[in-house]
């Protein structure tokens, strides 16, 4: 099931936000592409497909679980959302399964990607060999070192990896590449965004292809728990896990909705990569959003210790949303986060991904300002498995033996 | 309102001597800010018709490798707008005609109005926007016409007829046609898209048609001046002016003499 939202617009905005800032050579192809997918939306024939694909391959629904010993560290009851368990481990299976599904439909055999840490990437060279499409991943060179054990999935999976050594080399300079490489390879290539950002129709794609992470939390809330939660929390890079949760609670204005960026070493600092508390209204990467850029529009380099939230710019809903009000945005520093991963660990045996940790770091703080009563219901976004040895190295625990 | 100087005036002359134009591109503050103003002198003195200074952005999507180095040295080197806008008016001080090529970024930055009506005081004749389409273009376009600057919007081989007739009913000045689905930088060929793509838009424009993407050597620039009105070099002079800027303007100078038709 795909559901939709009040917006966008037909030309693709979020209040002021959105749009197409993209070359003419692109525009066909990104006309191609609504066109196609509007009618899919409501295709009967694909909706099942799709579906079915969820459910088979990707291991839908995933679990909602009461992390009772995390609860009463916490002091409130916190409901994690498992998209940890889908099958390559993150939510980034849910739009990446969609968007192969519309490749196939549209006549075209090859998909490209961009991944930060790597994610998304193996999502997409996971769809690409189950539907026999070619697949190339850009992906930032830095984050090739510290995200390795993901570039080598991607290649097992038969993907091509380039690894950027351009710009900051992570993430946006990833989405430049893929960027460069879409205009000259149109005709035959789609490329499957990974985040709610990019030209229209990718925010509002990439959203209703995660909506249905809200859609069964929200459900699975009610059935299990009897009621609805009082805040449902996720982390923010680019925002597609976020907007996919917040998606199935935006009509329920009892909910408080929670966006939690990467702060990196403080968002009063230049080392971070807060878009939505520190950045202004710009153009990155085809829509207008917040943006991490200095008085002339170039874009600033971001830092996180996460891979996958290192990105200078935010999704246009999110921007949307903040503007309106609907939804809170604040930042989690990389050793808040790191602080929120080892009591995951510690408190339910899950090692979490360190994106979604900074989710897990808002519950912390928000489980004190809202008292035992409280539901949290926050996403686990994805697995730790690709960030042991980014924590290995934070907590110093990488090949240390203990004898006695 | 500004006077409207547009570039109609460079096409009726390069039509009365029987050649196309040459459209020369550097991105503003190359080799370095200090020789940056003197590398598009060297370009007007070898013959450019039209400079196209480019603003160096950090996220080029449309850029290949060639300016994509060129416009990271300008930015390292602490090129900002004030410097585009500097050599801008040194460029028609120099009595060359100046247009600025920019991603939409530093231009909403920096105010849209703000950003046309300082380019028309400077000097400037008109905006090419890679990355803005016509779609988007609502403030731009009460912008420039406020401060009578031409806008250059650019067409593409996968363009249907329905956006060709959209986008050059929003162009003045001329009409930027790529000559391949792809990025900027020198290729071998200019191959069969670009005359289909000038002939199709001709259908539904009187305006100058400019042909760029991949040119670069004087056989190029016949093949392309025997169907276009004009033919844009970028990717060849930044490697020239990058050697040396006397090497620069004898390449200006041999492509200038090649944009005559027989």
């Amino acid at each position: 099931m795909i559901t939709g939202n009040a917006v966008p617009d037909s030309r693709g905005y979020y209040g002021e936000f959105g749009g197409r800032f993209i070359p003419e050579a692109l525009v066909a192809a990104i006309d191609q592409l609504t066109e196609f997918y509007e009618k899919a939306k409501v295709d009967p024939e694909f909706l099942a497909e799709y579906d079915a694909l969820l459910r088979n391959y990707a291991g839908r629904p995933s679990r909602l679980y009461h992390a009772e010993r995390l609860s009463a560290e916490l002091g409130c009851r916190v409901l994690l959302k498992r998209e940890d368990l889908n099958h390559t481990g993150a939510h980034k299976i849910n739009n990446v399964l969609g968007q192969a599904l519309l490749t196939k439909k549209m006549g075209k055999t090859r998909v490209i990607a961009e991944t930060g840490a790597g994610q998304h990437g193996v999502a997409t060279a996971t769809a690409a060999a189950l539907m026999g499409l070619e697949c190339t991943v850009y992906m930032g060179e830095v984050d090739t070192d510290r995200q390795s054990l993901n570039v080598a999935r991607m290649r097992l999976l038969g993907a091509e990896v380039v690894a950027v050594r351009s710009g900051s080399r992570t993430l946006k300079d990833a989405m430049n590449e893929a960027f460069r490489d879409w205009v000259a390879s149109v005709d035959t290539t789609h490329y499957c965004i990974g985040s709610v950002g990019g030209p229209h129709p990718f925010p509002m794609l990439v959203r209703d292809f995660n909506s249905v992470v809200g859609e069964e939390a929200r459900q699975q809330c009610i059935e299990q728990y009897g009621g609805l939660p009082d805040a449902v929390l996720a982390c923010v890079g680019g925002g597609s896990n976020a907007i996919g949760i917040f998606a199935g609670f935006l009509g329920d204005e009892q909910v408080r909705l929670y966006g939690f960026e990467a702060a990196g070493d403080g968002a009063e600092t230049d080392r971070t990569a807060a878009t939505l508390t520190k950045g202004g209204v710009g153009v990155l990467h085809g829509s207008l959003s917040y943006v991490l850029q200095d008085a002339d529009g170039q874009t600033l380099e971001s830092h996180s210790i996460s891979a996958g939230l290192d990105y200078p710019g935010v999704g246009p809903e999110h921007a949307y949303l903040k503007q309106t009000g609907r939804a809170s945005y604040l930042p989690v520093t990389d050793t808040e986060a790191m602080d929120a991963f080892r009591l995951l660990c510690r408190t339910e045996g899950i090692i979490p991904a360190i994106e979604s940790s900074h989710a897990l770091a808002g519950a912390v703080r928000l489980a004190k300002e809202l008292g035992p009563e409280a539901t949290l219901l926050v996403n686990l976004s994805g697995r730790g498995d690709k960030d042991v040895a980014t924590a290995g190295e934070w907590f110093d625990v990488i090949g240390v033996t203990r004898t006695t | 309102m500004t006077e409207h100087r547009s570039l109609s005036d460079v096409f009726a002359a390069t039509r009365e001597a029987n050649r196309a134009a040459l459209i020369g591109y550097l991105p503003a503050g190359f080799p370095s800010r200090k020789q940056s103003a003197d590398a598009f002198r060297a370009l007007v003195d070898g013959g450019c018709d039209i400079v196209e200074v480019g603003m160096p952005y950090s996220d080029p999507v449309m850029d290949g490798p060639t300016i994509q180095a060129a416009a990271t040295k300008a930015l390292a080197d602490g090129t900002k707008i004030a410097d585009l806008l500097t050599i801008v008016e040194a460029i028609s001080t120099h009595g060359g005609v100046p247009v600025v090529m920019t991603y939409w970024a530093p231009v909403t930055r920096y105010g849209v109005d703000a950003f046309a009506r300082d380019l028309a005081n400077a000097g400037g004749r008109g905006l090419i926007t890679p990355d803005l389409i016509p779609d988007e273009a609502g403030e731009w376009l009460v912008a420039s016409e406020q401060h009578g600057l031409d806008r250059i919007f650019l067409v593409a081989p996968s363009s249907t007829d329905e956006r060709l007739a959209m986008t050059t009913s929003r162009c003045s000045g001329f009409v930027y046609a790529a000559s391949s689905m792809g990025v900027t930088g020198a290729r071998d060929q200019i191959g069969d898209l670009a005359p289909r793509l000038v002939e199709r838009t001709r259908r539904v424009t009187d305006l100058p048609i400019g042909v760029g993407l991949g040119v670069r050597t004087p056989e190029h620039v016949r093949e392309v001046a025997s169907y276009a009105d004009a033919v844009i070099v970028g990717s060849a002079f930044v490697t020239a002016v990058d050697h040396d800027l006397r090497q620069a303007g004898e390449l200006v100078t041999a492509l200038r003499e090649a944009t005559a038709r027989s």
